[in-house]
């Protein structure tokens, strides 16, 4: 399992055109790169003594969208949470195992938990906006990294606004409250929030779960605009949702210890999108992507 | 076809008869009678307090002083020293007890954690609450009064004291409600700590923090205890704080009720009618700048 896996992941025949025009994918013009963002290796987090997930090895590219799918409690939260050391928040959370970013590893001692999320910044399942207005939302971002140029300020706020195609809906109220908009712009907010530090990657947590399908859509249809720019994980339970964006897919699952009923999850398969759920090399994987929940 | 009813079928909506209707008449009848029976006392303070002291209420009353000796009638002179007392004294207590509740009530709840540190401060703080008024001025008299001497300071710091604990729970109670997902949101743009705090935390909950740090204010701006051994309670204005005896209104409400004259009495009431008038103003400019900061929460 662990041999396969690894295979999978390195042996990927990168840029390869039939992969990605099995995704038909509106102006999907990205760069095609090699370029590693992640390089995740028998990577196991715990909270307390509570083994989460464990044997994690995956390798995330840069200017793709990468999804993580598996049903509930399969740790694919808990592996997208590791990524930009939120999980350092949760009282006794470890992570154990390597996690590279950019060839840096993310827990090495002498790493900034701000300044890695400064570079990697997030998207939550329900929609956070702060109680603050519309404007200072976007530029509360900016505004910490020192940015305090009013014309700059502008420019990043309707720039940032734009690119989560919430700009037109809101140009006329941008001194309203983040609270006053619906689920669907409160969450499109929260991305235009994101994209104003310019991030290198966004980790999006079930960004749509919350949303009915139109506003889905309107997401979904942004990520495909941002990934030329950035570098996307997904975690959905919406299996549609991620042959729909994504250029690769994790399938993670459960594994149950029958005597303790501790559950605890791994990674099953990697590989892109079209092949996961077109011709999937596990059973597990079959099981589940057919809709047969294994 | 069989035979259809004429006419739709007749349908009751009117309230089922039983235990159920008559539970939920009786738990009313309970609330509104409770609500009558609190607001009962209330009134006829209020009522009492207007009626007997609202004739001696003047501008001159207001303003002018030495306070009179007792013996003189309600019209000559005025409360002005101990307007202008509990001003400077509850002003100078809110500056030194609100700023240093509401950064105690951030580290028992921000920063503390599960630590042992947090648990015993917040431990100690509850305490103090239950810590009488009184006690709470021979303290400041022993430990400020005997080296220093009698001001509005001293008093203040009793207040203080009193106001601290009071500040620190109502403040954590309120950042406590602010969800952990306005703070992972700060974080995940890469804020530090205090950033969060400072910019997302503490204006979520700063209507709260603002309510009750001013029921304290007003707490304290009616204590009488504690000023009795700190303030040496005089007739003289004496606009400053820091030195010197000083006087307040609840001081002379104590000095002046307990005076057989009937002037004495007059201007207690009259004193009594202000001090019910500064808190209410008070109240009203709170409300008044939470509802600005509180203008993004809904």
């Amino acid at each position: 399992m662990e041999q396969f896996e690894q295979e999978t992941v390195t042996n990927l025949p990168r840029a390869e055109p039939t992969t990605r025009q099995q995704v038909p994918l509106p102006g999907a013009a990205a760069p095609l790169s090699s370029e590693h963002v992640f390089d995740i290796r028998n990577t196991s987090v715990y909270y307390g003594s509570f083994r989460a997930v464990t044997d994690v090895s995956l390798t995330i590219y840069e200017h793709e969208i990468t999804a993580f799918i598996g049903p509930s409690g399969c740790g694919k939260t808990t592996v997208l949470r590791s990524l930009n050391r939120m999980n350092d928040l949760v009282v006794g959370a470890r992570v154990e195992g390597d996690i590279r970013y950019r060839g840096e590893p993310l827990y090495s001692k002498d790493v900034s938990p701000i300044a890695v999320r400064r570079r990697i910044g997030m998207v939550f399942q329900k929609p956070n906006p702060f109680p603050k207005s519309i404007y200072d939302n976007v530029a509360y971002g900016p505004r910490i990294n020192g940015i305090h140029n009013k014309a700059k300020l502008n420019e990043i706020v309707e720039r940032s606004l734009r690119q989560a195609a919430l700009w037109d809906e809101v140009k006329d109220r941008l001194g309203k409250s983040g609270l006053s908009l619906s689920g669907g712009q409160a969450q499109r907010l929260c991305i235009a929030r994101t994209l104003a530090v310019e991030p290198d990657v966004v980790l999006m947590d079930e960004p749509a779960s919350a949303l009915d399908p139109i506003a889905t859509g309107a997401i979904e249809d942004l990520m495909q605009e941002i990934k030329q720019r950035y570098t996307i994980v997904i975690v959905t339970h919406n299996m549609q949702q991620a042959t729909r964006v994504s250029d690769r897919t994790a399938f993670y699952s459960v594994l149950i210890n029958p005597e303790s009923d501790v559950r605890t999850g791994v990674l099953v398969e990697y590989a892109p999108t079209a092949q996961l759920f077109g011709d999937p090399h596990d059973d597990r994987t079959k099981a589940y992507v057919s809709g047969r929940m294994g | 076809m069989t035979a259809v009813t004429a006419g739709p079928q007749k349908v009751d909506l009117h309230e089922a008869k039983g235990w159920r209707r008559t539970k939920n008449r009786i738990m009313t009848t309970l609330f509104v009678t409770s609500f009558v029976l609190v607001i009962i006392p209330l009134g006829f303070v209020l009522f009492t307090t207007i009626a007997k002291g609202a004739s001696v209420i003047s501008w001159q009353f207001l303003t002018s002083g030495p306070i009179p000796p007792n013996v003189s009638p309600a019209s000559e002179g005025g409360m002005g020293p101990a307007v202008l007392g509990t001003i400077e004294i509850t002003a100078v207590a809110t500056a030194l007890a609100v700023p240093l509740g509401i950064l105690g009530a951030i580290y028992l709840n921000e920063y503390g954690g599960r630590g042992w540190l947090a648990a015993f401060l917040g431990f100690m703080s509850d305490v103090m609450t239950g810590v009488p008024s009184i006690v709470m001025g021979l303290f400041l008299f022993s430990i400020w009064v005997l080296h220093f001497g009698f001001s509005g300071f001293a008093g203040a710091l009793a207040l203080a004291c009193l106001m601290l604990p009071i500040v620190i729970r109502s403040s954590y109670e309120m950042l406590r409600l602010v969800p952990d997902s306005l703070r992972e949101g700060s974080y995940a743009l890469g804020a530090t700590k205090s950033r969060v705090t400072v910019t997302v935390v503490l204006p979520a909950a700063i209507g709260g923090i603002v309510s009750g740090a001013l029921l304290a204010v007003a707490r304290a701006a009616g204590e009488t205890a504690p000023l009795l051994f700190t303030i040496l309670t005089v007739t003289a204005a004496n606009p400053n704080v820091f030195h010197g005896p000083n006087t307040s209104l609840p001081s002379q409400i104590f000095a002046n009720a307990s005076s057989p004259y009937v002037g004495a009495q007059d201007r207690g009431w009259g004193a009594a009618l202000t001090l019910i008038a500064i808190c209410f103003i008070l109240m009203i400019a709170a409300r008044i700048v939470t509802a600005r900061f509180a203008r993004y929460s809904h």
